[in-house]
C-alpha cells in the first residue's frame, strides 16, 4: 500500500482513465486520482492535459486534496493561463478562510503562479495578508511580495507593497522580520541604486534583536544583510561584532560562515591595538576548524573560503596546520583544497611537519593528488628558504622512486627552485640527467632542457644531451621547441667552439622548417643577434634573470578585499567577484572593505582620501582563476617577477619566453603601447648581413604617439590589461572626446604564441551609461606580437548603475581564447557636452538655488596660467566661462558645464595673478548631484595640467 | 556582464547578488548511482532535466561517486549536490547564493526523509513520492526554507506508518494536518505545546568520534575528537532543563541546537534549554589536536614487499592502549592493498577476514579485543611475478567502539528539570567510536 502504486498505470489510456477518476463523485477516488497525477508529474511526465479536471477538485474542504491541487497548479498554470483564471475565485476565498494555515497557503500559492492575469487579483488578498493578525500569514505574505515583484515590479511599487514590507522590519515577530529582510534583499538586488534596505543604527538594532530569535535560515538573511552595512565608527563596528559573535557557535554551517563574513568585514575597522581585536581573532579559529568536520560538501565550500581568510589574515589559523592534513579517504576535491591551504600556512615553524606529510602524499594512489603534492614540495622550498635544502633532498628521494609522473613533476619544480636559488643546488643536476629518457611530458622535457641550457658550462655532455632532443625536433610541442632553441643558443654562447654546428642546425630547423611564427621569429632574432653582435647577444641571452617570488599564488589584494566581502557566496568558491559571472540584467555593486578608523592607519584606503582623488590609474585586473601551482611553473607564461609591477615598468614581460633572457626587455623598451613588429619574411636569412640598424630597427619598430584631432584633452594610453593576466592579450588605451563624440582608443597587442581573433567588447553597466556605439572591429586576426589600434566609438545610452568610484568602467573583452575582464577609470571631461554654457541669469539663479551644503571646495596646485589661458584651455574640454570678475586683485571665473546625463555643474574658479608665488587655484563647485564634484575637480586638474 | 558573448562556451548568464537567496532553488533532482533521475521537483519554473547532463559528465569523470565535486558550473545554472545513501541530491541554482545555505538545506532534506521513512533510499522515496512532494513543498517556499524542524514538519505532514496507511485507506482520512503547528510561531518554535507522556524520560548520549592519523612508527600525527550529545526527550508539558558538566572547560569549540541559551553558557558554562520533543542533537563539539587526545588502540604492522620476489609478508596485530579499563569492541580493520597484490593468504587469530582480489580491499572483522590474547592477522601476499615492488604502502583504516567512555574525559555532572512538577527518568550514556582513524604503514 505505497505510493508506488501510482506509477503502475502506464498503459495508453492513462490520461483518459485519470480524467474519469478526477471527475468521479467519490471524494476518495478523486483524491487518489490527484495523487496519481502528482506522481506522474514528479517523474517528469506531462499531465498538463488534465488541467481543467484537476482545478475542478480545488474547491474542497479536504486540506490534503487542496494542497495537492495547489502543487499541480504551480507546475502547470504557466502553460494554461486562461484555465488558471478559473482558480482565482477559490484563491480569493481561501485568503479569507478562518484557518491561518489556509490563508497562508492560498497567498503563497498565488504568488507562485506566474500568470499576469492572476497577479492582478492577488493584490487585494496580499494587502490583507500583509496586515494579518497571524504572524504565520504575515511572514508568508512578505515572501509573496518578492515573488510578485519578480513577476511585475511596477505593480508592486504602484500598490505600495514596498512600504508595507519596510514596515514589517519593525514587526514584533522575529520570523516576520527575517522574511521581510529576505524579501527586501531580493527586491533591492534588482534595483541596486534604490535605497530599499535603509540601514541605519536603529534598523540595525532591530535586525540584531531579531537575529537572536529567528530561525537559522532567517539568521543567514539577516547576517548577509548586516554585512552590507557600513558602521559609522569603530565603536559601532565593535558592538555589532559583539552581538554577532554568538552565531559562530551555531550548528548550521551557513550561519557560521555568514557570521564570519560580517566579522571579517567589520574587523577592518577595529584598531589592531584593541584588546577586542585580539579576542575576535581568537574566536574565529574554532568555528572554522569545526566546519572541517562537517560533511565533505560543506568542507569543500569552507575550505575555499578559508583559502581567502588565510590570505587576508594568516594569523587566525596559523596554529591549526594539522587540521588541514589530508585523510586518505577524503574526496579528491577536499584533498586538493587542503593541500593549497597547507602551502599557504607553511612557515619556518611548521615546515618539517608539512614536508613529512607532503612526502607521504606523494606515494598515494591518486595521480592528480600526487602531482600536486610534488609541486607543493617545490612551493615550500620557494616559500620557506630555510627548508629549501630539505625540499630538494625530498624531491631527489622521490625521483629515486622512478614513478614516471612523480619524476616529471619533480623535475618541473626543481627548475623553479633553481630559479629562486641560483647556484646553490646544481649538484643534483647529474641525478636529473639520469632520468632524461623517461620524460615524456612537454612541461617536464622543457624544464629539463632549460636546466641543461642554463647550466651548460657545468654539464660536460650538454651538447650531446641537447642534440639528442634535436633529433625529433618537429615532433616536439612548441613549448619544448622554443626551449630547445633557447637552450642551444645559450650553450653556443657559453661553449662557442664545439657547438657551432648544433646552433646552425637548430636555427635552420626553427626558421626554415617550421610553420610556427613564434618559433620562426625567435629563431630570426637569435640569428640576427648572433650574426651582428655576439657580445650583445651574450648580454641579452645570458642576462641575469629576475628571481621568481613566492608571492605568485596570492590573490591580488584589491580583489582579495572584495572577495572577503563575498565570503560564503559562490564568488568565494570561484575566487572571482560576481562581476566576473554576472548577467547584464541585474546590477552589481562593487563591495569594498570599510576603512579602519580611530587609529593611525586611517590613510590605508585610498577610497576615502578627502579630495576623492584616485591613486594613479592602476589597472585593476581581475585575474583569471588559475591553478595555484600551475602559473608559477608554466614556462611560457611570464612568471611573476619580484620587481616593480608590470603596468608601470617599462620592461615588458610578454608571453615571449622569459627564460630566453633579456630579449624581451629589449623589445618592449619602446613603451607600453607595444612594438608592432611584423613577422620577417621567409627571405630574411638573405638579409642577415644587413646592418644592425635596419635589421633590428625594423623588428623593434617603436610606435609613436597617437595623433589626435582637436578636441578635449586626451591622456596618453596606459596599460589596462597586462598580457600576463589575459593569456597574452595586452590592452592599453585612453578616452577621448572630439566634436561631440566619445571614443575609447585602444591598442590590442597579442603577446601570446597563437593567433587571436573574434574580438568583442562589452561594458558593464556604469554610472553614466557608457556603452560601445559599434561593435569592436578588428578586421584581421591578430598574429602573435602584432598590435592593432582601434578607436571604439561610445555613446551614453547604455544602462546606468552607480559605480564606486563613480567613473569606474568595467570592461569585458572576448577573443577566441577566453573572456577577460578589467576595469579602468575614465576622465569625467569626456562627458562634458558641447552645449554646456549656461545663460548668465540662469547661472546666478541656479547658483543661489543649489543649497550650500552641495558646494565643494578644491585646490588646484601649481598652475601658473592666467585667467584667459585657463579659460581657453578649459573651453577646449567644454568647460565654459560665463563671466569673469576681478575682486581684490583676484580673478574670479564663473563657469558651467553639463554632463551627458543632463547634470549641470557650476564652478567658481579663483586665480591670483598678482601674486606670482601663489600659483594655487581655488575651485568651488556647486551641483545638485554633489557626488560628481570630486571627479569634475579631477577633470579640471587633468585638463589644466596638460 | 552582458549576454552579448553569445558563444556556447562563454555564456555568462548567472545573475548576481550577494544576498539573493530566494528564488534560488530552481529545482531539485534526485539521481541514483547509475545516473537515473528518479525524482524532480521544480520551483518557479521548470528547468529541463538536460541540465543534469553536466552533472553526469562530472560523475563520469570522477573515479568514485564520493569524488563528484559539490559545485558544478554550467552555462546558465550552478549545480550544487550532496551525496548520501548512494543518492545524489542535486539542486539547480540560477543566482549567486551562499552555497552552504543550499548544501545545508539539502542535508536537512536527507535527514528529514530519513526521519520520515526510517531509511532514505530510492525505493523508499518512490514508495512515498506524494509525501515526499508534500514535505518538500512545506520545507521550501520559492527558495526560502519554511519549516525544516522535523517536529513541525511532522505536525504538518504526518509520516507514513503502516497502521496509518491502513487506517487512511479504510476511513479515507488524510495525512495532512489541518492545524497550524503550534510551535511554528511561538517563542520556542522547536517545541509543540500540549505534549503528554505517561512515562516521562530524558536520555542523553555523549558520543565521541576520534579522527586520527598515526604514522609508520606509531606516533600520532594528528588526532581530534568530534563529539555530539544526542538527546531523546519525552517529557510532558514545557520542561526547562539544565545540564552541567564536571569539566566544561573541555568544550571550547561548540555548536548548539537553537534551543540552548547561549548567554547562560557564556556566563556559567551550563546548558539551559527547553528541549524539542523527541530526538534531537543538543550540541556538537570539537576537541582539537592541540589538546592531548588519548589514542585507545595501537596497530603493530609488518607489511613488506621485496623486489624481485613474488611473495610479500603481511602481519598486523591490534592492541589496546589508553582505554581507561574499558573493553574495545566492534573492531574492524580495512586496508586498500596496492594493485600489484594478486592474492593474500592469511590466518586470523580471531574474527573473519576477506580479501577481494578485484578491488584489492582487505577487511578483517576482529570483534572484541582481549588484552590477554591480542588479535592478529598473519600470512603472505602473492604479487604479480616480475613486477617491481609497489610504490605506495597501504593505509590501515580502523573502526572500533568503546562503551561507557567519553575519550575526551567529558562527564555530565547533573541534569535538572524546572517548570514541571513530575519526576522524569534520566539517563546518560557515553560512547567512543573511531571516526576517520588511519594508520600508515
Amino acid at each position: 500500500m505505497t505510493d508506488s502504486k501510482y506509477f503502475t498505470t502506464t498503459k495508453k489510456g492513462e490520461i483518459f482513465e485519470l480524467k474519469a477518476e478526477l471527475n468521479s463523485d467519490k471524494k476518495e477516488k478523486k483524491k487518489e486520482a490527484v495523487k496519481k497525477v502528482i506522481a506522474s508529474m514528479t517523474v517528469g511526465k506531462d499531465v498538463s492535459a488534465l488541467f481543467p479536471d484537476v482545478v475542478n477538485c480545488m474547491q474542497t474542504d479536504n486540506l490534503e486534496l487542496k494542497k495537492l491541487v495547489y502543487l499541480y497548479l504551480m507546475n502547470y498554470a504557466k502553460s494554461q493561463p486562461d484555465m488558471a483564471i478559473m482558480a482565482v475565485n477559490t484563491f480569493v476565498k481561501d485568503c479569507e478562510d478562518p484557518n491561518p494555515l489556509i490563508r497562508a497557503l492560498a497567498v503563497r500559492t498565488m504568488g507562485c503562479i506566474r500568470v499576469d492575469k492572476i497577479t492582478e487579483y492577488l493584490c487585494e488578498p496580499l494587502r490583507k495578508c500583509l496586515k494579518d493578525e497571524d504572524p504565520y500569514v504575515r511572514k508568508t505574505a512578505a515572501v509573496c511580495v518578492a515573488k510578485l515583484h519578480d513577476i511585475n515590479a511596477q505593480l508592486v511599487e504602484d500598490q505600495g507593497f514596498l512600504d508595507t514590507l519596510k514596515d514589517l522590519i519593525s514587526d514584533s515577530n522575529p520570523m516576520v522580520v527575517a522574511n521581510a529582510v529576505a524579501a527586501l534583499s531580493e527586491i533591492a538586488e534588482s534595483h541596486p541604486s534604490s535605497n530599499l534596505l535603509d540601514l541605519n543604527p536603529q534598523s540595525i538594532n532591530k535586525l540584531l534583536t531579531a537575529l537572536n530569535e529567528c530561525t537559522e535560515w532567517g539568521q543567514i538573511f539577516i547576517l548577509d544583510c548586516l554585512a552590507n552595512y557600513m558602521p559609522k565608527d569603530d565603536r559601532e563596528a565593535q558592538s555589532i561584532c559583539e552581538r554577532v559573535t554568538p552565531r559562530l557557535s551555531h550548528a548550521n554551517s551557513a550561519v557560521v560562515l555568514s557570521a564570519v563574513k560580517v566579522l571579517m568585514k567589520f574587523m577592518e575597522m577595529l584598531s589592531k591595538d584593541l584588546d577586542y581585536y585580539g579576542t575576535l581573532l581568537k574566536k574565529l579559529a574554532p568555528p572554522l576548524v569545526t566546519l572541517l568536520s562537517a560533511e565533505p560538501e560543506l568542507q569543500y565550500v569552507a575550505l575555499r573560503n578559508i583559502n581567502l581568510i588565510v590570505q587576508k589574515r594568516p594569523e587566525i589559523l596559523k596554529h591549526e596546520m594539522k587540521v588541514f592534513f589530508v585523510k586518505y579517504n577524503d574526496p579528491i576535491y577536499v584533498k586538493l583544497e587542503k593541500l593549497d591551504i597547507m602551502i599557504r600556512l607553511a612557515s619556518q615553524a611548521n615546515i618539517a611537519q608539512v614536508l613529512a606529510e607532503l612526502k607521504e602524499y606523494a606515494t598515494e594512489v591518486d595521480v592528480d593528488f600526487v602531482r600536486k603534492a610534488v609541486r607543493a614540495i617545490g612551493r615550500c622550498a620557494i616559500k620557506v628558504e630555510q627548508s629549501a635544502e630539505r625540499c630538494v633532498s625530498t624531491l631527489l628521494d622521490l625521483i629515486q622512486t622512478k614513478v614516471n609522473y612523480v619524476v616529471q613533476e619533480a623535475i618541473v619544480v626543481i627548475k623553479d627552485i633553481f630559479r629562486k636559488y641560483p647556484n646553490k643546488y646544481e649538484s643534483v643536476i647529474a641525478t636529473l640527467c639520469e632520468n632524461l629518457d623517461s620524460l615524456d611530458e612537454p612541461e617536464a622535457r622543457a624544464a629539463m632542457i632549460w636546466i641543461v641550457g642554463e647550466y651548460a658550462e657545468r654539464i660536460d655532455n650538454a651538447d650531446e644531451l641537447l642534440e639528442s632532443f634535436l633529433e625529433g625536433f618537429h615532433d616536439e610541442s612548441t613549448q619544448v621547441q622554443l626551449q630547445l632553441l633557447t637552450a642551444i643558443v645559450k650553450l653556443f654562447l657559453k661553449k662557442p667552439t664545439e657547438t657551432q654546428e648544433l646552433v646552425q642546425q637548430v636555427l635552420s630547423l626553427a626558421t626554415q622548417d617550421s610553420d610556427n611564427p613564434d618559433l620562426r621569429d625567435r629563431g630570426y632574432i637569435y640569428w640576427r643577434l648572433l650574426s651582428t653582435d655576439p657580445v650583445a647577444a651574450k648580454e641579452v641571452v645570458l642576462a641575469e634573470k629576475p628571481l621568481i617570488s613566492e608571492e605568485t599564488d596570492l590573490i591580488e589584494p584589491t580583489l582579495l578585499d572584495e572577495l572577503i566581502c563575498y565570503i560564503g557566496t559562490l564568488a568565494s568558491v570561484y575566487h572571482k567577484p560576481p562581476s566576473a559571472f554576472v548577467e547584464g540584467s541585474r546590477g552589481v555593486v562593487h563591495k569594498s572593505l570599510p576603512p579602519r578608523t580611530g587609529s593611525s592607519e586611517s590613510a590605508e584606503s585610498p577610497d576615502t582620501a578627502p579630495s576623492g582623488v584616485q591613486a594613479p590609474e592602476q589597472p585593476a585586473v581581475i585575474p583569471t582563476q588559475g591553478d595555484l601551482l600551475g602559473d608559477l611553473l608554466n614556462l611560457d607564461l611570464g612568471p611573476p617577477v619580484s620587481g616593480p609591477p608590470m603596468a608601470t615598468s617599462s620592461v615588458q614581460m610578454g608571453a615571449v619566453d622569459l627564460l630566453g633572457g633579456g630579449l624581451d626587455s629589449l623589445m618592449g623598451g619602446g613603451g607600453s603601447g607595444g612594438g608592432s613588429f611584423a613577422a620577417p619574411s621567409t627571405a630574411a636569412p638573405a638579409n642577415l648581413a644587413a646592418p644592425l640598424g635596419s635589421g633590428l630597427g625594423d623588428l623593434f619598430d617603436l610606435t609613436g604617439g597617437v595623433g589626435t584631432l582637436p578636441g578635449s584633452y586626451v591622456a596618453p594610453k596606459t596599460v589596462w590589461l597586462p598580457a600576463m593576466k589575459a593569456k597574452g592579450l595586452e590592452i592599453s588605451g585612453t578616452f577621448s572626446r572630439q566634436v561631440g563624440s566619445i571614443s575609447m582608443d585602444l591598442v590590442l597587442t597579442n603577446k601570446a604564441l597563437q593567433v587571436m581573433s573574434d574580438f568583442a567588447i562589452q561594458f558593464n553597466r556604469n554610472s553614466f551609461g557608457l556603452a560601445p556605439a559599434a561593435p569592436l572591429q578588428v578586421h584581421a586576426p591578430l598574429a602573435p606580437n602584432q598590435s592593432v589600434e582601434i578607436s571604439l566609438p561610445l555613446n551614453t545610452v547604455g544602462s546606468v548603475m552607480k559605480m564606486d568610484p563613480l567613473n569606474n568602467l568595467q570592461v569585458a573583452v572576448k577573443n577566441n581564447i577566453d573572456v577577460f575582464y578589467f576595469s579602468t577609470l575614465y576622465p569625467l571631461h569626456i562627458l562634458f557636452v558641447e552645449d554646456g554654457k549656461m545663460e548668465r541669469q540662469m547661472f546666478l539663479a541656479t547658483w543661489k538655488d543649489i543649497p550650500n551644503e552641495n558646494e565643494a571646495q578644491f585646490q588646484i596646485k601649481d598652475c601658473s596660467l592666467n585667467a584667459d589661458a585657463i579659460s581657453s584651455k578649459l573651453q577646449g574640454s567644454n568647460i565654459f566661462t560665463i563671466a569673469k570678475r576681478n575682486v581684490e586683485g583676484q580673478d574670479m571665473l564663473y563657469q558651467s558645464l553639463k554632463l551627458t546625463n543632463g547634470i549641470w555643474v557650476l564652478a567658481e574658479l579663483r586665480i591670483q595673478p598678482s601674486n606670482p608665488s601663489f600659483t594655487d587655484l581655488e575651485l568651488s563647485l556647486k551641483c545638485r548631484a554633489p557626488e560628481v564634484a570630486p571627479y569634475v575637480f579631477q577633470a579640471y586638474e587633468t585638463v589644466l595640467k596638460n | 556582464m552582458g549576454a552579448a558573448f553569445g558563444g556556447p562556451k562563454h555564456r555568462l548568464t548567472v545573475k548576481s547578488s550577494e544576498f539573493l537567496h530566494m528564488a534560488n532553488y530552481r529545482c531539485l533532482f534526485l539521481i541514483n548511482a547509475s545516473g537515473d533521475i528518479f525524482l524532480e521537483k521544480h520551483w518557479k519554473s521548470v528547468v529541463s532535466r538536460s541540465v543534469c547532463d553536466y552533472f553526469f559528465e562530472a560523475q563520469e569523470r570522477a573515479s568514485e561517486a564520493e569524488n563528484v565535486p559539490p559545485v558544478i558550473p554550467t552555462p546558465h545554472h550552478y549545480l550544487l549536490s550532496v551525496y548520501r545513501h548512494k543518492i545524489f541530491f542535486v539542486a539547480v541554482i540560477q543566482t549567486e547564493v551562499p552555497p552552504l545555505f543550499v548544501i545545508e538545506f539539502l542535508h536537512r532534506v536527507v535527514d528529514t526523509f530519513q526521519d520520515y521513512f526510517g531509511v532514505c533510499s530510492e525505493v523508499m522515496i518512490k514508495d512515498n513520492v506524494v509525501v515526499v512532494y508534500e514535505v518538500l513543498e512545506e520545507m521550501l517556499d520559492n527558495g526560502f526554507p519554511l519549516a525544516t524542524e522535523s517536529n513541525i514538519l511532522k505536525e504538518l505532514i504526518k509520516p507514513p506508518t503502516i497502521l496509518r496507511t491502513v487506517v487512511n485507506t479504510i476511513t479515507g482520512s488524510t495525512n495532512v494536518g489541518d492545524q497550524l503547528p503550534t510551535g511554528q510561531l511561538s517563542v520556542v518554535p522547536w517545541r509543540r505545546t500540549g505534549v503528554k507522556y505517561t512515562n516521562n524520560e530524558a536520555y542523553f548520549d555523549v558520543i565521541e568520534e576520534i579522527d586520527a592519523i598515526i604514522d609508520k612508527s606509531g606516533s600520532t600525527i594528528t588526532a581530534e575528537i568530534q563529539g555530539v550529545i544526542d538527546a531523546c526527550v519525552k517529557l510532558t508539558g514545557m520542561p526547562d532543563l539544565t545540564l552541567s558538566f564536571m569539566n566544561p572547560r573541555l568544550l571550547d569549540d561548540v555548536s548548539f541546537h537553537p534551543c540552548v541559551r547561549f548567554k547562560r553558557w557564556e556566563s556559567e558554562r551550563i546548558l539551559s534549554f527547553i528541549p524539542p520533543d523527541g530526538n534531537f542533537r543538543l550540541l556538537s563539539y570539537h576537541v582539537s589536536a592541540q589538546n592531548l587526545v588519548a589514542i585507545p588502540v595501537y596497530v603493530k604492522h609488518n607489511i613488506s614487499f621485496r623486489d624481485g620476489s613474488s611473495l610479500g609478508r603481511f602481519e598486523i596485530t591490534v592492541g589496546p592502549k589508553q582505554t581507561m579499563g574499558k573493553t574495545i569492541e566492534g573492531v574492524m580493520v580495512a586496508s586498500q592493498m596496492p594493485k600489484g597484490v594478486l592474492n593474500m593468504s592469511l590466518t586470523p587469530s580471531q574474527g573473519t577476514h576477506i580479501f577481494d582480489p578485484v578491488t584489492k580491499l582487505l577487511s578483517w572483522d576482529v570483534g572484541k579485543i582481549n588484552p590477554q590474547k591480542l588479535p592478529s592477522l598473519k600470512g603472505t601476499m602473492s604479487l604479480q611475478a616480475g613486477a617491481s615492488k609497489p610504490d605506495e604502502n597501504p593505509t590501515i583504516n580502523l573502526q572500533f567502539k568503546i562503551q561507557q567512555l567519553a575519550i575526551s574525559g567529558l562527564k555530565v555532572n547533573r541534569l535538572d528539570m524546572y517548570g514541571e512538577k513530575y519526576k522524569p527518568f534520566k539517563g546518560i550514556k557515553y560512547m567512543t567510536k573511531a571516526g576517520k582513524f588511519q594508520v600508515r604503514t
